[in-house]
């Protein structure tokens, strides 16, 4: 799985072959409700895009390893034909060609063992996903696609160099950041500052429309994890407004009334 | 069968994560049945200590000095589950916990929930356990089939109290590939509480017209011993570090007290905060968004109230 590199008038030229994973998440300001006795996430008037960590970073990350070294960006889904649209846009951002899994997403186990049943032969520098999918807030197929592979994982990354063969990656922890040298193939998870939004643009939606999208039968359909039902928090009892002069009386509450401190 | 637990020693010192995900992984063991086994990698004072939390023995492998990689953690959690006898495994839902809960339920053949916030429980044919979604905007109660599974817990989303006293302490062995990945340095603020484990967050926004204004913010966390976040147009525009940076895109967090300064609430910061136990919302705008999601506001100007803040909480810390 490594880059094929040459020479070209002294200059290396490396083919980087990229995949992004690619899910379709509810709008960031939808109203969260549930249908089918709270056990289905209410669809309806909820409008989906593609979850940002991979529009934002992965894709944009992946289109500027492929603008320096050359190369072909992949987008990957696991999901039903109305995850086109998102699929679309990947195309219409940059990526060369799309491959549709086409299964509803279950699991993460499950989206993550079809994405890499689909990667295993393909010879792919680096597989990029999003720090997580903000529906389900999970964080977990890029690790489980990693392992399938047996390749590193390198998350929450918010800064790559790659000259080919190493990349140097930026990962947030807490309260800082730790760097690490990874050489070969990986899998790499993107948070913020991993690169710039790009908006496509007329000519890239365009093109996007003759760009081929490939769709796969899946190759596993069950999943070991499910959602029995789901629940909304409590409603907050309301706000208790505190006179501005009074910040003693806020403290005495604090520590009295709600026990925080 | 027992439930292995990853408790994390940052440095060589188990923080309170440490501690919950142990006390966590006792009541999973207890709920399912079972004991409770901790792993320990790298160096780490007083693991024996674990034993209070619940641990009834410890598998330390002190040798792993340099930092490893989240393969190699895989590695040696999966071979630890193996020896103990393992179908559970527990890690937090931190960096660490995060890069591995995955990869180690596909090398167990398991299924895996993360961010967990309640004791998983045996229902037929499966563990149940809930974890928000939706940014925390709801909980899901999330079936794996089976008896295998491993999860990730959300902080600060149980008290821990000390049920046990000190265990016994085992020197582990396990064989662990060698990894492509290097970690070259660790640059963290020492000192401070990170984010997401933090009991106490004082938070500002936009409302603090440039980052020279930061002092009041920094002066009423000191005070209180909190640690600092922010909304991120504030770590966009570089008032302030990213990894501050509370909300959908940045860090969830739970904390008991949320102190949020100059911040409208906006859906996608409220997403990252709103499941804190206590949220004071300080704003001179009455239609703050803000304020329909706190528990406690104050309407004025920030420069006034938050110095006056501070010199309340001194006065209540000195009596
Ligand atoms: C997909 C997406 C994801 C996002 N993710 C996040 C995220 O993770 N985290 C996040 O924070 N944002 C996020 N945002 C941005 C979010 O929508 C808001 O734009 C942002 O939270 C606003 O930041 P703010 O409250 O600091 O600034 P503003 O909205 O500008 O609010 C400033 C507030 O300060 C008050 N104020 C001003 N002066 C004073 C004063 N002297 N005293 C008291 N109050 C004062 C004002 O009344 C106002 O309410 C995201 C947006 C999108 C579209
Ligand atoms: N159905 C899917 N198809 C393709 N990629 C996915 C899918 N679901 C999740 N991913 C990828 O995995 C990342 C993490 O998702 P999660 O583990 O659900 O938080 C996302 O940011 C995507 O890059």
């Amino acid at each position: 799985m490594s880059a094929i590199h040459y020479n070209i008038k002294q200059r290396q030229v490396t083919h980087m072959k990229l995949l992004v994973c690619i899910t379709k998440t509810p709008e960031t300001t939808a109203k969260i409700a549930f249908t089918d006795g709270d056990s289905k996430f209410d669809e309806s008037g909820v409008q989906f895009i593609m979850n940002p960590y991979d529009e934002w970073y992965a894709l944009v990350r992946a289109l500027e390893l492929k603008e320096q070294h050359g190369g072909t960006v992949t987008a990957i889904n696991v999901g039903p034909a109305a995850n086109d649209v998102v699929i679309r846009k990947a195309l219409a951002i940059g990526a060369d060609d799309a491959v549709r899994i086409n299964a509803e997403a279950l699991s993460a186990g499950q989206v993550a063992a079809n994405i890499a049943a689909h990667a295993k032969d393909k010879g792919y520098d680096v597989i990029f996903t999003g720090k997580e999918s903000i529906d389900y807030n999970g964080s977990e197929v890029g690790g489980m696609i990693a392992e399938h592979l047996n390749l590193p994982y390198v998350s929450y990354a918010s800064h790559m160099d790659h000259d080919g063969t190493t990349a140097t990656v930026n990962r947030d922890i807490e309260g800082g950041v730790e760097v690490v040298d990874v050489t070969g193939a990986f899998v790499l998870s993107a948070s913020k500052g991993l690169a710039e939004q790009r908006i496509p643009n007329m000519r890239g939606i365009m093109m996007a429309k003759r760009k081929p999208m490939a769709v796969e039968e899946p190759a596993v359909t069950e999943s070991k994890v499910s959602v029995v039902s789901y629940t909304l928090p409590e409603a907050k009892g309301g706000v208790k407004m505190i006179d501005p002069e009074n910040m003693d009386e806020l403290v005495r509450l604090l520590h009295e009334e709600a026990k925080v401190i | 069968m027992s439930v292995l637990v990853l408790a994390e020693s940052p440095n060589g010192q188990f923080k309170k994560a440490a501690y919950e995900a142990v006390h966590y992984g006792a009541k999973t063991a207890a709920s399912l049945g079972g004991e409770c086994v901790a792993v320990v990698i790298g160096p780490a004072d007083n693991p024996a200590d674990l034993g209070k939390y619940g641990a009834s023995k410890v598998v330390h492998l002190a040798d792993y000095t340099g930092g490893i990689d989240a393969s190699s953690y895989t590695s040696i959690i999966g071979q630890v589950a193996a020896q103990v006898g393992a179908k559970v495994v527990v890690v937090n839902h931190s960096s660490t916990g995060k890069s591995i809960a995955g990869r180690v339920a596909v090398k167990m053949d398991a299924g895996v929930v993360s961010q967990v916030n309640s004791v998983p429980t045996q229902e037929d044919g499966g563990i149940v356990v809930t974890k928000p979604v939706f940014s925390g905007k709801a909980f899901a109660k999330c079936k794996v089939a089976g008896d295998k599974c491993v999860l990730s817990l959300m902080g600060n989303a149980l008290p821990i109290t000390e049920i046990g006293s000190a265990c016994p302490v085992e020197a582990g062995s396990v064989d662990v590939p060698a990894s492509s990945v290097t970690i070259k340095e660790r640059k963290t603020v020492d000192g401070e509480v990170p984010l997401p484990e933090a009991e106490l967050v004082v938070s500002a926004g936009r409302g603090m017209k440039g980052p020279e204004n930061w002092g009041i913010i920094d002066d009423l966390a000191k005070t209180i011993g909190a640690t600092t976040a922010c909304s991120r147009p504030v770590a966009d525009t570089g008032w302030r570090p990213h990894h501050e940076h509370v909300g959908q895109t940045g860090v969830a967090i739970r904390p008991n007290l949320y102190i949020a300064a100059g911040i409208s609430g906006a859906i996608q910061h409220l997403a990252g905060v709103n499941s804190s136990k206590c949220i004071v919302v300080i704003n001179k705008d009455p239609e703050a968004p803000f304020f329909k999601a706190a528990d406690y506001g104050v309407c004025a100007d920030l420069f006034d109230v938050v110095p006056r803040l501070t010199e309340a909480f001194k006065k209540m810390k000195a009596q």
